[in-house]
């Protein structure tokens, strides 16, 4: 009895004493999607905010991959059972932003920590991708990255190529794979991740075409899609060109190609900058370029467009949860803390300051893959074509994109057929999914 | 009064306070969720459930109306009845193998019940460790051979690759049943036939095969239903329903549209319809194969 009496007396006083601990303590819970090293990073920033005041404590959680953690917050949000915070990856954007009355603007937040929000501090390319129409910043940028040019060395010599050129357009692109493949300097020439992001989204921003109508969706939810005109047919119809003979390899639908050009299977690759950390630890000889643009188009090369996620902050908390929210964003926005988790994790900044700081430091010059992606997103200010693509619907229209590309890289159709029928699919499902 | 057989309980409440805990069980996991489903079919909301509209039976016309849906509907039949087939064909002829050995029976058999233990998205991710074009240790042999191996980008190819793992993973499950019903079989049917001068093939075909029949009838009906529901997590993890829709199952589909596109409409109304699929499925196999099937 008396036994059990203790552990009974010991348990209460445990469950008091924690208790009491966080009547004082304003509990921020922060959903992501982030796994491995870049886990590891959320862990330590938490910590460190958590250690830094006392008034909050960040609990990250993690929820899986990018589409289940944003179903897990809508499904949540349902159930009343909403996160304060929320990562959501850059797809997700135009869901998270179609719905108004579930989310409350990052400005907003802001503002309420006391600091006066200055949105002149950001970079603009990613701030003006995570923004409304009138220029509210909805989200907070966390991790973003543009898609740069990757190659392997190696291969370049092999095939007799100039191993410090690498080609900056895309038809110097296919000369170059069609050597390395003649050549046998690598069974294939060319691969590259994500057809949607890449070679879709950021292929009409960087060479300053319509992706859709409506400066893509940024001004406004009602799009039309733009990307069988001719210029966008000659590109695929060129990639699919390529993959008869295996000169261009398809990788999947993500990230997958990734492993064709780190097993040194193909020679140039294109994939998000933050791919970087791959690349540079399976011990390669690598290079980096911008990435290629179309010659025939005009104004090439103009900026390319974020991709990654940003942090979301849900409406209907308390006031004591924002200043909480509010807190922990601006320290994240702190130049030494922005300066880290640039040059650790290979995301882009989100502060000028952060990214000047870098620069200061002498790391671009030993680092210079790093800079690219910042040079081509800041190198133009942003036209209607390139500020970004924002659909209520973008992952689906890029599941319709990706299942038509497959069908024209497996030889049963054109890409003129593969991109009016992409057109045709994706304009019917943006009209079902604003109930039109 | 004692010409009644039925047992009674004495008590009218403990019958159902017996019940409670499966008819509980059954309400939650089932008719809360199917009601849930239902409900969800007719309505046509945003994600957030910020809108919410009724449209009566407007999702189901969309979604029988979509030819993607009539897509996935074929690969569902060919998914499920290759699997099935196949699945059981190779578990009865191991089984019957394994009968016949003498020295280590139980370990040959424990060693083919092993892939049962293999959750179906864990199976997958092995499948694809060997076959996956870009990292598969197999997939490199046979690409080196000279075979063009692309399941990632054809359809035939990413269909065998599925149902080769939902197969695999399901061998062992058939496998333990055919051998429970060979050991049921009365030894002296085949020695007496045996004697009378049949062959080896000859018996199986004509003995042990039919008095199998109650198994295999019953391993059909858990198969079909294992190829339709419980192989989500091989596609998902192997091809994601690609390459362009080759390998969307209907179950695959109701998870992409509800899951990844958001249109819950849509989604229920397949699920829905999911269910009338299996209900009938199952009334029919009961109602008129389970007739013909001889019991021993």
């Amino acid at each position: 009895m008396t036994y059990r009496g203790t552990r009974l007396g010991l348990a209460l006083g445990i469950i008091l004493a924690s208790s009491t601990s966080s009547f004082a303590v304003t509990e921020i819970s922060w959903w992501h999607a982030m796994t491995g090293a870049n886990n590891e990073v959320v862990e330590t920033l938490s910590k460190e905010f958590n250690a830094s005041q006392s008034d909050y404590k960040v609990v990250p959680v993690f929820k899986g991959t990018y589409p289940e953690t944003l179903n897990a917050g809508i499904a949540a949000f349902r159930a009343k059972q909403a996160p304060d915070i929320m990562q959501v990856f850059d797809a997700g954007t135009g869901v998270m932003m179609g719905a108004e009355g579930a989310i409350k603007p990052v400005a907003d937040i802001l503002s309420m920590g006391g600091a006066k929000f200055d949105k002149s501090l950001y970079l603009p390319g990613i701030v003006s991708y995570y923004s409304k129409p009138d220029g509210t910043m909805l989200s907070f940028p966390y991790n973003s990255s543009s898609p740069i040019l990757y190659y392997n060395k190696d291969i370049f010599k092999k095939a007799g190529l100039d191993e410090n050129n690498p080609p900056k357009t895309w038809p110097e692109v296919w000369e170059a794979a069609k050597k390395i493949k003649t050549s046998g300097a690598a069974k294939c020439g060319f691969t590259s991740t994500w057809l949607t992001w890449i070679h879709t989204e950021n292929f009409a921003a960087w060479n300053n075409l319509s992706f859709g109508t409506n400066e893509n969706g940024i001004a406004g939810n009602d799009v039309e899609l733009k990307i069988n005109a001719p210029i966008f047919v000659k590109h695929f119809q060129e990639l699919a060109d390529l993959a008869k003979d295996g000169t261009f390899r398809y990788g999947g639908r993500t990230s997958e190609a990734k492993q064709l050009f780190i097993s040194g299977e193909c020679g140039i690759f294109t994939e998000s900058s933050g791919g970087l950390g791959d690349v540079v630890k399976s011990g390669m000889n690598y290079g980096t370029g911008e990435l290629p643009y179309e010659p025939e188009a005009q104004g090439a090369p103009q900026n390319t467009i974020p991709g990654g996620a940003s942090l979301w902050v849900f409406a209907g908390k308390s006031d004591e949860q924002y200043k909480g929210v509010a807190a922990f964003f601006n320290f994240l926005s702190k130049t030494d803390i922005q300066a880290r988790l640039h040059q650790v994790s290979g995301y882009l900044p989100v502060t000028l300051a952060a990214y000047e700081e870098t620069k200061k430091s002498g790391f671009y010059d030993k680092n210079p893959a790093r800079e690219i992606p910042i040079k081509q997103m800041l190198g133009k200010a942003p036209t209607e074509n390139s500020k970004g693509v924002r659909l209520v619907n973008l992952p689906q229209v890029r599941d319709i994109e990706n299942e038509e590309y497959e069908n024209m890289l497996a030889g049963k159709q054109t890409a003129q057929q593969a991109l009016d029928n992409a057109v045709k699919r994706g304009n019917a499902a943006i009209k079902q999914a604003l109930g039109q | 009064m004692a010409s009644s057989t039925r047992v009674t309980f004495p008590n009218k409440f403990l019958p159902y306070l017996l019940l409670a805990p499966q008819l509980a069980i059954t309400a939650i996991f089932f008719y809360w969720p199917a009601s849930q489903a239902i409900y969800q079919s007719v309505l046509r909301e945003d994600p957030f459930g910020l809108s919410t509209q009724f449209v009566g039976l407007g999702n189901f016309k969309r979604v029988i109306s979509d030819a993607n849906y009539v897509n996935s509907l074929q690969v569902t039949v060919i998914f499920s009845m290759a699997t099935a087939l196949i699945a059981m064909a190779l578990a009865l002829l191991l089984a019957v193998m394994a009968d016949k050995v003498i020295r280590g029976k139980g370990i040959y058999r424990t060693l083919m019940i092993w892939p049962y233990a293999v959750a179906p998205a864990i199976a997958g991710m092995l499948w694809l460790f060997l076959f996956n074009p870009s990292m598969g240790t197999l997939a490199y042999l046979v690409r080196s051979a000279g075979y063009n191996w692309d399941p990632l980008l054809n359809g035939d190819q990413a269909m065998v690759l599925v149902v080769s793992a939902a197969a695999w993973k399901q061998i062992s499950y058939n496998f333990l049943f055919f051998v429970a019903g060979l050991q049921s079989i009365p030894k002296s049917l085949i020695e007496a036939a045996a004697i009378d001068g049949a062959g080896e093939t000859k018996r199986f075909w004509t003995i042990v095969f039919p008095l199998l029949a109650p198994t295999t009838f019953f391993l059909l009906v858990v198969n079909t239903v294992y190829a339709f529901f419980d192989t989500f997590g091989i596609i998902h993890a192997v091809t994601g329903g690609g390459p362009g829709k080759a390998t969307e199952t209907l179950v695959y589909k109701v998870y992409n549209d509800g899951f990844v596109n958001l249109i819950l409409g849509d989604s229920a109304a397949q699920s829905v319809i999911l269910m009338i699929i299996v209900i009938g499925l199952t009334a029919i196999q009961f109602r008129y194969v389970e007739r013909k099937v001889h019991y021993g």
